[in-house]
């Protein structure tokens, strides 16, 4: 992602050129369509890894191009699931105004745990996020008057999408449903990340004492960016809610926190696809390890994890930039 | 788009059906359970006593060959468990959905085995209302109300007018709560109070101390199997409970093999209500045991009886069937069924598809130089006291 000389001199046309849609994304794109025709039996599957590339584009935002590491991410993701759940389980069973609900509930509490984000950086930020998500978790384990409680969220009812589609057992609706969610988001996180807020952002990473010696309102722009990332994050939770029709503290684990660190990292921080590939290979790796040996497959998936970071250590899209002159020409 | 899908469903329901044709031969179960993660031992017994189960009775029943696909869901996940029983049915083909440790995993797929019609056996997830979320489910396991209020008329007629009540602030921490102190009013006593305990990392010397001080006659512990049994018992051992003159009656959890040994001594007198000990006096359960001890060198505990179970009333519902794994017939066939276990006598209730079985009264003893749960009183034909648990 370094900046060339000519880019420095014009931020604009810089921004311009990022901004543009290449080839290959269109490729990509039309790509996530395949499972309908050749993969059908494997759609309930598909839709659960459109959700965590959603998850894992929302940790992009904050984690790839702000510098804001959070081990606690999974907070968000549980309000989202929690809210669209609850919604549904006092009759407001639509999908939309449920992820409607999941964004605004967990940007709301995104919102107000920003104002303690922005003031810290890396280690101390790693605490107070892993910290943060123990809270949330422990909130919701006890208010089981509310939740559920570790028996988790009892008498989820989803109505159909639209009013006209229901969700079917093999994940037509779900996926379709989820890769359109998925697919609204990104082009909107693009145009956020192609902006001059999104290399205000980038500045921050980098050098995030420089940034308000130049004039930049750091702690406005973390806050603004770690908000928008809590409403992305809240709707992939409410999305997962209701395509699986279950919500319990899983949701809510340290584990979900840590795998879609795993996922980001897998792909490559800071290219909003990178999330997506990671969710790809983590999602069907695990699929496919499981199934071959469901006692030992986490050690395996813990081998390919080794070897991506020795071999590929900015992810695999980092890998790919090297192979491919199309992308660095890019950017 | 509307029509596309239902083209595209149509696709799938007949490749689906083209694939079932294909395997006429097989009945595949689907068995879902936390292989990974920190419910993996008790899943493997589970797990022990289907492969035990099928290697004494073949893997052919009624002319059709049984497939087991085994799927994680690495703990406490019922999303995952969805999705895997969605993958199962539409996937895989799965005729019968079976495991279940745990039991929002098990609330999870009753979901899909309703949605899919599916026949549904729940070896082990214990929590009483999960077996009314499906018309196909069936359960090989117990649940924990049935357990407390054994424990609650056990309690009364042993002589205790009082109790104490001690449990893990959780779904079945309450069910357990719930029945004892239900049965054991009901029969006259008197609870002289009740403590909720966090399930996390509990600091029990604390809540020990205040049960000593108000010393009652017995008290009543349920906390979840694993390390805290052993903790528990060390905090009374500390604070100078003795076992013979408060007496500790509890779910056969707290002296479940591995926790007696964590224990020690400090085990001896522990009294609890279960339905299933290796030591059980019973030929089928010496040969059950013996059995399972050649095979896995390890003896079986309540998870590896709830799967051998589980596989019996598979086998023996699709021999009354004739081979024929739909979930009406299936679940008709099941219902009713009656045999002797290796823990005891066992029937499926015709009406509810619940467990009906004896609960046992064991008393932590000494044996020779092991320290055992020695029965010495037991409750025939004991089903789920129903709603009393729920709360």
């Amino acid at each position: 992602m370094a900046f060339t000389r000519t880019a420095a001199a014009d931020p604009h046309r810089h921004l311009h050129a990022q901004a543009q849609w290449q080839p290959i994304e269109l490729v990509f794109w039309a790509a996530t369509l395949i499972p309908f025709f050749l993969f059908p039996k494997y759609l309930a599957l598909a839709s659960q890894i459109a959700i965590a590339a959603l998850f894992a584009l929302s940790l992009d935002l904050i984690l790839g191009y702000a510098g804001i590491v959070s081990l606690g991410h999974a907070a968000l993701f549980g309000v989202g699931a929690y809210t669209a759940g609850l919604l549904s389980t006092l009759g407001w069973g639509d999908p939309l105004l449920g992820l409607a609900a999941g964004a605004v509930a967990a940007g709301l509490l995104g919102y107000v745990t920003s104002f303690i984000i922005a003031r810290f950086r890396h280690l101390a930020l790693i605490m107070i996020t892993l910290g943060l998500g123990q809270l949330i978790h422990e909130v919701a384990n006890k208010a089981s008057w509310l939740t559920g409680g570790s028996d988790g969220l009892q008498g989820v009812r989803i109505g159909p999408l639209l009013g006209r589609f229901p969700f079917d057992l093999y994940g037509y609706t779900a996926y379709a449903y989820s890769l359109v969610v998925l697919f609204v988001v990104f082009v909107f996180a693009r145009r956020l990340v192609n902006s001059p807020f999104g290399l205000a952002l980038r500045g921050i990473r980098e050098n995030p004492v420089r940034m308000p010696a130049i004039g930049a309102p750091s702690p406005a722009h973390v806050r603004k960016i770690y908000t928008i990332a809590a409403a992305i994050a809240g709707m992939a939770g409410a999305l997962l809610a209701q395509t699986t029709s279950t919500v319990s503290l899983g949701v809510l684990d340290f584990q979900r926190s840590a795998d879609v660190l795993v996922m980001l990292i897998l792909g490559g921080a800071g290219w909003l696809y990178g999330g997506i590939v990671g969710a790809i290979i983590f999602m069907v790796a695990r699929d496919q390890f499981s199934g071959i040996n469901p006692q030992l497959w986490y050690f395996w998936i813990g081998l390919l994890l080794v070897c991506v970071v020795m071999f590929l250590p900015n992810g695999v899209l980092g890998c790919l930039q090297l192979a491919a002159p199309w992308r660095s020409k890019a950017s | 788009m509307h029509k596309m899908l239902a083209l595209l469903g149509s696709m799938a329901l007949a490749a689906m059906t083209a694939a079932a044709a294909s395997a006429q031969g097989t009945v595949k179960v689907g068995v879902i359970m936390p292989y990974s993660g920190q419910f993996a031992d008790l899943s493997a017994q589970m797990d022990n006593g289907i492969k035990l189960y099928m290697k004494q009775n073949g893997d052919t029943v009624a002319g059709k060959k049984i497939e087991i696909i085994r799927r994680d869901t690495g703990g406490v996940a019922p999303d995952v468990a969805t999705r895997l029983a969605q993958e199962l049915v539409t996937r895989d083909n799965v005729d019968i959905l079976a495991g279940f440790t745990l039991s929002p995993n098990a609330i999870a797929v009753s979901k899909i085995s309703a949605e899919a019609k599916k026949f549904m056996v729940i070896m082990n997830a214990a929590t009483t209302v999960i077996i009314t979320m499906s018309p196909y489910s069936v359960r090989t396991s117990m649940t924990l109300p049935s357990v407390g209020a054994s424990a609650g008329m056990w309690a009364y007629k042993s002589g205790l007018r009082k109790a104490y009540t001690m449990v893990s602030d959780f779904a079945p921490g309450k069910d357990a709560e719930a029945a004892f102190q239900d049965a054991f009013k009901k029969a006259g006593g008197e609870i002289v109070g009740a403590v909720r305990m966090p399930v996390a990392n509990p600091d029990f010397s604390a809540f020990v101390q205040r049960a000593k001080d108000l010393s009652p006659e017995s008290i009543f512990i349920f906390v979840p199997g694993g390390a805290q049994p052993a903790a528990l018992g060390k905090a009374f051992a500390e604070r100078g409970i003795d076992p013979n003159k408060i007496k500790i009656i509890g779910t056969g959890e707290i002296s479940d093999e591995s926790a007696v040994k964590n224990m020690g001594d400090a085990a001896l007198g522990i009294i609890t209500a279960w339905h299933y000990d290796h030591t059980h006096d019973s030929k089928p359960n010496k040969d059950f045991v013996a059995a399972y001890n050649a095979e896995f060198k390890r003896n079986p505990d309540f998870g590896a009886v709830g799967g051998y179970d589980g596989m019996h009333v598979i086998y023996e519902s699709l021999k009354k069937t004739g081979g024929k794994a739909d979930a009406d017939s299936l679940v008709a066939a099941a219902k009713g069924l009656k045999w002797e276990s290796p823990r005891g006598p066992f029937q499926v209730d015709p009406e509810t598809r619940d467990v009906v079985q004896t609960i046992y009264v064991r008393q932590v003893r000494k044996v020779g130089d092991q320290l055992l749960n020695v029965e010495f009183d037991k409750m025939e034909n004991v089903r789920d006291p129903g709603s009393a648990g729920k709360k």
